[in-house]
C-alpha cells in the first residue's frame, strides 16, 4: 500500500481538476474490476462482483487546494480557496499548478502579528516580475507540495485527505478474492467543496447499502481538542460528524465483523467535518450509509499523518465487510 | 391511545437524531391501528398509509420524531465528555438531569465544577460545553463496561401538565406534531377521502432534513403538508416571527410554501370555524418543508406551525388544542381534496400578444 | 436587434422569489408562437421549448431566474406602519429611506427613517437594522395596513428603468449603460428570450426559474424533471469596478463582455464548456472575461448535482451595485453575451459527444 498511497499523495488533483489522480488509479487497478467507467462529473466507478445487494464505496480523489482569482500588474497571484484551507501556516508553502510551476506564498506586511491574517493578505509568487511574464492564468488551480516521506510506521504527506482512502479502496480491491456483493468502487470528485461527486455518483449507482472511506482527526495531540481516537489504534468506524449519523446498522455490522476477524478498529464521534457518507445516506429514497475512517493528524496541513497499520485495518475490514453476507 | 395520552408517551419516549428507534417502535403500533398499511423506509421514517376511496394521488404529512440530546464523545475517568446533535443553548445543560443511552439506560446528571472554587469572575461566563460532563455515579472500571463512545443521551424530564391545556416536556419538537398526524388519522377515520394519506413520522431533522428529504423522494406525493414547532410569544419575544400559544396552529406563508396550499388550508380553517395564524416565512423555513418541496420534479408543500414555548429546552410547552386543532385542519384538508387542486398547483399563463 | 423595451419590461416587472407570476406572464405572451412549447411547473418554473432541426440528440437546457431579491411583510403596529424581513442577500444598508411597491397592487411606500437633526452622532455610526426600519403606505392603523398589505405580502424596490448619459440603441451596435433594478438576473432572462428567437441542432430547453435568490430552489426541481446533457446559466453577476488604490481583482469589469465563470461559490464550471466558451469567443471576436473566482452562487451550482450530474457553466453579464434598488449594466455586453451563448450553442455538437460529454 505504501507504493501506492506515495504516488497517489505526491499527485495534483484539486477539486475539479481529479484528472491526473484519476489516471493514475485507473493504472493501479487495471485488471481488478469487472468494469471501470468515468461519469459526467468525473467520478472514476470501477464495479466488481455480482450478486448479492448493491455495495457502494467511495472515497474522494480531490484535495484542497488554491485558485488563482486575480494577477496584479507585478506578476503575483492573488488566490482564494478551494475546499477548507486554513490560513495558519499558509506563508511561505510551496503550491504546484496543474503544469509543474512551483509558487512561493508570501504574506503583506502585518499590522498585528499575533493575529492570523486574512486570506486576500496572502499572494502566491512564481517568480515574475510583472504581469505579461505570467504564464498561468485566472481559474488556474495549485496544490500544496510535499513529499510522502516515512517514520517507520507513521506516514506523512499531502493529501492523505483521502488519498490514504483511495489508497485503502485500491488495497481492498487487491485483496478482495470472491466478494458476495455487486461492489461498485467509486473514487469520487470535488468531495472538499460539498460532497459533490459522491451526490450524483450515489444517484447514478442507486446502491443498496454503502460504505464512504476518508480520514478523520485524533484527539491524541498534545491539547487537542477531546476525542477518543488514536493514531494506530486501528480502523475508526464512524459514529457521527459535522454532518452525518452513521446508520445504526452498518455501523453494528462493521464493529460485527472486526470483532469476528480481530481487526482493530475504534468508534468515532467527530464534531466537525463530514465526508461523501453524508451526501450518499441522503440519494433518492435514502441508503443506509456507514464511514471507515484513517485516524490522520494535522488534517489539510501539508503534513498529514497516518498509520500504516490503521490504514490496513481499514482494507481488511471492509474486505471481510464484502466475502461475508450483509443483513441490516 | 387517545392524542394526549400520545403526547405524554412519546414526549418521554427517547430518540436522538438517528437513535429514532423507541418511538418508532409506539408511532408503528399506534399508527397500525388508523392506517392500511405501515412501513418503515431505508433511513428509519415511519410511513403510516391509509387509503383514499380513489387513490392514486398521494399527500404527504410530515412531522418528526427525533429530538435533540447530546453523543459521548469520550470517557474521562468517571466522568463522560459529550457533544451535541442538533442545537441546544448550551447556558440550559449545567445541572440538567439525563438519561445515559449505554448497555442499559441509566440516569445521570450534567455537571460542572462548583461555584465556590472557581474565581468570582469565572462565575458571569457561560461554560463551555468541553468543560461540562456526565456524572452516572459509576467508577472509572465501571463506566467503561457500560458506556461507550457513540452512545446516546437524552434528557429526563417528563410531561408536565400547566393551566389551561397547556402541556410542558422534552421533546415536544416535533413529537406534538407526529401526535397531530395521529389526531388527523383518528378524524379521518369517520371522513371520507379521495386521495391516499401518508403520514410520515420523519428521522433526522434536526441534522439536516435527512428523513424529510429521503421519505419525500421515496413517497413522491402529489403534494405535502409539513408539521413543525414554531415560535410562541414570551415576554421577552418581539411580535415580528412570532404567534401566540393556544391560538391555533400557525399557517406559513412564503416562498418555501406553496400559495395554492396556504389559500386552501385557510379557507379549510374558515370553513369549519378553527382558529389560525398566518405565519410570514421570508426564505428557508427550516422545516420538513424545506426539504420536501424540492424533492424531484417538486412538491406543492404547505407548513403549520405548533406554537411552542421554551424551544430546544427540556422544557417546551404548548397547548394541546392547537395539537388537536392541527390534525383536524389536515383531516378536513384531506376529506376535501380532490383533483381540482393539480391543476391549480401549476401557474396559468396567459395568451400571447 | 435587441429590443431594450423589453428588458425594460422585465426589470420594472415585479418579482420577488416566490411571487414571480408577473416576470413570468410578460415571458410567456411574448414567447407564444415563438416556441414549440410552453409549461409552468408546480413550483412555478416558466419551461420554453424550442424543438431542434433534429440533426443533434442532445437536450440543452439554459437557464435565467425570474425572482429578484425583496421584502416580505412580518407585522404591522398599531399606527400602521409595516415591518419587514429581506428576502434573499439584501445588505442592510441600501434599506433606509427607499421607495417602494407593496404587494400585488404596488401600493407605494416609504422605508422611513428619523430625521439626521434628531439623531446622536454615534447613532449616525451604525449601520440601521432590518429589525429598526419600516415602511410606510399611509395607513393609520394597523387594521387598515393589514387589509392593504396582509402578512407574507412581498415588496419591492421601487426603481424605473432608465437610459444613463450617451446610452443608444440606434444603427447595429448598442451604446452606453442603462440603470434599473435586478438585472440580476431579469438580464439573463432576456437574453434567453432572445437565444429562443432560433431554432438550434438539438432541442432548447429555456428554463425561467424562480426562487434562485433563497436557494436556487427552482433550477434544481426543473433540471431533475428535464435529466438535460449539459446547461447552460445565464446571470447578471457581481461587478466591483470601482476605483481602488489596491490592485485587485474588480470580480467582473463593465464594458468587457461576456463574464464566464470557471468556479464560484456554488459550482466549479464544467471545463469542456469554459473551453467551449473561450474557443468560440476567441475565434468570433467576441469580447470576454473570466469572472474572479470563487465569487457568488447561481443555478448552476443547484443544476449540476441534479440526478447522475448535469455538466453546466455560468455565462454573466456583469451588473454594477447588484441587490441594490439601482444596478447598471452596459448594453454592449448585453449583446455579447447574447452573441456569445447563441454562437457557443451552434458549435456545441461538434465538440459534445455522447451522454454526459466523455467522447
Amino acid at each position: 500500500m505504501k507504493d501506492t498511497l506515495r504516488k497517489l499523495c505526491e499527485a495534483y488533483g484539486p477539486s475539479g481538476n481529479e484528472g491526473q489522480v484519476r489516471d493514475l488509479i485507473r493504472s493501479e487497478i487495471e485488471g481488478l474490476a469487472d468494469s471501470v467507467r468515468v461519469d459526467a462529473l468525473g467520478n472514476l466507478i470501477a464495479v466488481k462482483g455480482s450478486g448479492g445487494h448493491r455495495v457502494m464505496l467511495a472515497a474522494h480523489m480531490d484535495e484542497i487546494g488554491v485558485i488563482i482569482t486575480h494577477i496584479d500588474e507585478n506578476g503575483f497571484l492573488r488566490f482564494a480557496p478551494v475546499g477548507g484551507v486554513w490560513t495558519l501556516g499558509l506563508s511561505g508553502r510551496r503550491v504546484a499548478f496543474a503544469d509543474g510551476t512551483i509558487g512561493a506564498i508570501g504574506l503583506e506586511k502585518l499590522d498585528d502579528r499575533d493575529r492570523v491574517p486574512a486570506m486576500a493578505k496572502f499572494y502566491i509568487d512564481i517568480g515574475a516580475s510583472k504581469k505579461d511574464e505570467v504564464h498561468l492564468k485566472v481559474g488556474d488551480m495549485a496544490v500544496m507540495t510535499r513529499p510522502f516521506v516515512t517514520n517507520g510506521g507513521r506516514w506523512i504527506g499531502k493529501a492523505m485527505d483521502n488519498r490514504a482512502g483511495c489508497a485503502v479502496l485500491i488495497e481492498t480491491m487487491r485483496r478482495l478474492k470472491a466478494p458476495k456483493h455487486e461492489v461498485a468502487f467509486v473514487f469520487t470528485t470535488q468531495e472538499e467543496v460539498g460532497l459533490r461527486g459522491a451526490t450524483t455518483s450515489a444517484f447514478g449507482l442507486d446502491p443498496e447499502i454503502a460504505v464512504a472511506v476518508d480520514v478523520t482527526g485524533t484527539g491524541d495531540t498534545p491539547k487537542a481538542a477531546p476525542m477518543a481516537v488514536s493514531l494506530g489504534e486501528g480502523a475508526a468506524i464512524k459514529v457521527r460528524d459535522g454532518g452525518m449519523l452513521a446508520h445504526l446498522g452498518v455501523k453494528d455490522l462493521l464493529v460485527q465483523r472486526a470483532e469476528e476477524n480481530g481487526i482493530a478498529y475504534q468508534l468515532e464521534v467527530l464534531e466537525g467535518g463530514t465526508t461523501d457518507g453524508r451526501a450518499i445516506q441522503t440519494s433518492r429514497a435514502g441508503v443506509p450509509t456507514g464511514v471507515v475512517s484513517v485516524p490522520t493528524r494535522y488534517i489539510h496541513s501539508p503534513s498529514e499523518m497516518i498509520d500504516e497499520r490503521d490504514a490496513e485495518a481499514c482494507a481488511s475490514l471492509l474486505v471481510v465487510l464484502l466475502e461475508n453476507d450483509i443483513t441490516l | 391511545m387517545t392524542t394526549a395520552e400520545f403526547l405524554k408517551t412519546i414526549t418521554e419516549a427517547h430518540g436522538v437524531s438517528g437513535y429514532e428507534h423507541n418511538v418508532r417502535d409506539i408511532v408503528v403500533q399506534e399508527f397500525s391501528a388508523l392506517c392500511d398499511e405501515v412501513r418503515v423506509d431505508p433511513m428509519g421514517s415511519v410511513w403510516g398509509v391509509k387509503r383514499g376511496t380513489v387513490g392514486g394521488r398521494r399527500i404527504m404529512l410530515a412531522g418528526h420524531m427525533d429530538e435533540i440530546g447530546l453523543i459521548v464523545k469520550k470517557l474521562d475517568k468517571h466522568v463522560i465528555r459529550f457533544t451535541q446533535v442538533g442545537g441546544f443553548d448550551v447556558r440550559v445543560l449545567p445541572g440538567q438531569p439525563v438519561w445515559v443511552h449505554g448497555r442499559q439506560s441509566m440516569p445521570g446528571v450534567i455537571g460542572m465544577r462548583p461555584p465556590h472554587v472557581m474565581p468570582a469572575a469565572e462565575r458571569d461566563k457561560v461554560i463551555p460545553m468541553e468543560d461540562l460532563f456526565i456524572d452516572v455515579g459509576l467508577t472509572a472500571e465501571e463506566l467503561a463496561q457500560q458506556i461507550r463512545v457513540g452512545d446516546t443521551i437524552t434528557l429526563r424530564r417528563g410531561y408536565v401538565e400547566l393551566k389551561n391545556g397547556l402541556v410542558a416536556s422534552k421533546a415536544m419538537d416535533d413529537r406534538a406534531a407526529v401526535a397531530s398526524l395521529l389526531e388527523c388519522l383518528q378524524v379521518l377515520q369517520g371522513l371520507k377521502h379521495n386521495w391516499d394519506v401518508y403520514a410520515v413520522a420523519t428521522v433526522q431533522e434536526e441534522v439536516g432534513l435527512r428523513g424529510a428529504m429521503t421519505s419525500a423522494y421515496g413517497v413522491a406525493p402529489d403534494a405535502a403538508i409539513a408539521v413543525d414547532v414554531t415560535f410562541a410569544r414570551t415576554p421577552e419575544l418581539p411580535e415580528t416571527g412570532t404567534v401566540e400559544a393556544d391560538k391555533g396552529p400557525g399557517i406559513a406563508r412564503g416562498p418555501n410554501l406553496h400559495p395554492v396550499m396556504y389559500d386552501r388550508l385557510v379557507e379549510t380553517a374558515k370553513r369549519y370555524e378553527m382558529p389560525y395564524q398566518p405565519e410570514p416565512v421570508p426564505g428557508a423555513s427550516g422545516t420538513d418543508a424545506w426539504a420536501i418541496q424540492v424533492s424531484r420534479q417538486g412538491v406543492p408543500t404547505a407548513l403549520l406551525g405548533l406554537p411552542l414555548r421554551y424551544m430546544h429546552t427540556p422544557v417546551e410547552t404548548l397547548s394541546l388544542r392547537d395539537v388537536e386543532r392541527c390534525g383536524r385542519l389536515m383531516a378536513y384538508f384531506i376529506a376535501d381534496l380532490d383533483d381540482t387542486i393539480l391543476d391549480s398547483f401549476r401557474p396559468a399563463l396567459p395568451e400571447g400578444e | 436587434m435587441m429590443d431594450i423595451g423589453f428588458l425594460k419590461t422585465l426589470s420594472e416587472a415585479r418579482g420577488v422569489s416566490g411571487n414571480e407570476g408577473e416576470v413570468r406572464d410578460h415571458l410567456a405572451r411574448t414567447l407564444r408562437g415563438v416556441v414549440d412549447e410552453l409549461i409552468t411547473d408546480t413550483i412555478g418554473n416558466l419551461i420554453a421549448v424550442r424543438r431542434g432541426t433534429g440533426e443533434s440528440p442532445l437536450r440543452v437546457m439554459v437557464a435565467a431566474h425570474m425572482d429578484e431579491v425583496g421584502l416580505m411583510i412580518t407585522a404591522a403596529d398599531a399606527n400602521g406602519y409595516l415591518r419587514f424581513q429581506p428576502v434573499g442577500g439584501i445588505d442592510a444598508r441600501v434599506l433606509p429611506a427607499k421607495r417602494v411597491l407593496v404587494g400585488k397592487d404596488a401600493v407605494p411606500g416609504i422605508i422611513g427613517v428619523k430625521p439626521v437633526h434628531l439623531t446622536e452622532p454615534s447613532e449616525r455610526r451604525n449601520v440601521l437594522k432590518v429589525d429598526q426600519l419600516y415602511i410606510d403606505i399611509g395607513a393609520k392603523s394597523k387594521d387598515e395596513a393589514l387589509g392593504i398589505a396582509p402578512l407574507g405580502e412581498f415588496a419591492t424596490f421601487d426603481t424605473p428603468f432608465q437610459y444613463l448619459q450617451g446610452a443608444s440603441i440606434e444603427g447595429d451596435e448598442p451604446r452606453g449603460r442603462i440603470s434599473g433594478k435586478c438585472f440580476d438576473d431579469r438580464a439573463g432572462c432576456f437574453i434567453l428570450h432572445n437565444l429562443l428567437q432560433k431554432q438550434y441542432p438539438f432541442d432548447l430547453y429555456g428554463v425561467f426559474t424562480v426562487q434562485e435568490e433563497v436557494g436556487l430552489r427552482g433550477a434544481r426541481v426543473a433540471a431533475f424533471g428535464i435529466d438535460p446533457d449539459l446547461a447552460f446559466v445565464l446571470e447578471g453577476t457581481v461587478c466591483d469596478d470601482s476605483p481602488k488604490e489596491d490592485d485587485v481583482s474588480p470580480t467582473t469589469t463593465l464594458g468587457l463582455g461576456a463574464a464566464i465563470s470557471i468556479a464560484d461559490a456554488s459550482v466549479i464550471a464544467d471545463r469542456r464548456l469554459v473551453d467551449l466558451l473561450i474557443e468560440t469567443a476567441t475565434e468570433e471576436g467576441i469580447p470576454y472575461q473570466i469572472k474572479q473566482p470563487m465569487v457568488g452562487g447561481t443555478d448552476a451550482g443547484a443544476i449540476h448535482l441534479q440526478r447522475e450530474g448535469i455538466p453546466s457553466v455560468p455565462v454573466a453579464v456583469p451588473s454594477r451595485y447588484l441587490h441594490s434598488p439601482e444596478s447598471v449594466i452596459d448594453l454592449l455586453d448585453l449583446q455579447h453575451t447574447i452573441r456569445l451563448v447563441g454562437a457557443a450553442l451552434e458549435r456545441l455538437p461538434a465538440v459534445w459527444g455522447s451522454r454526459g460529454g466523455v467522447a
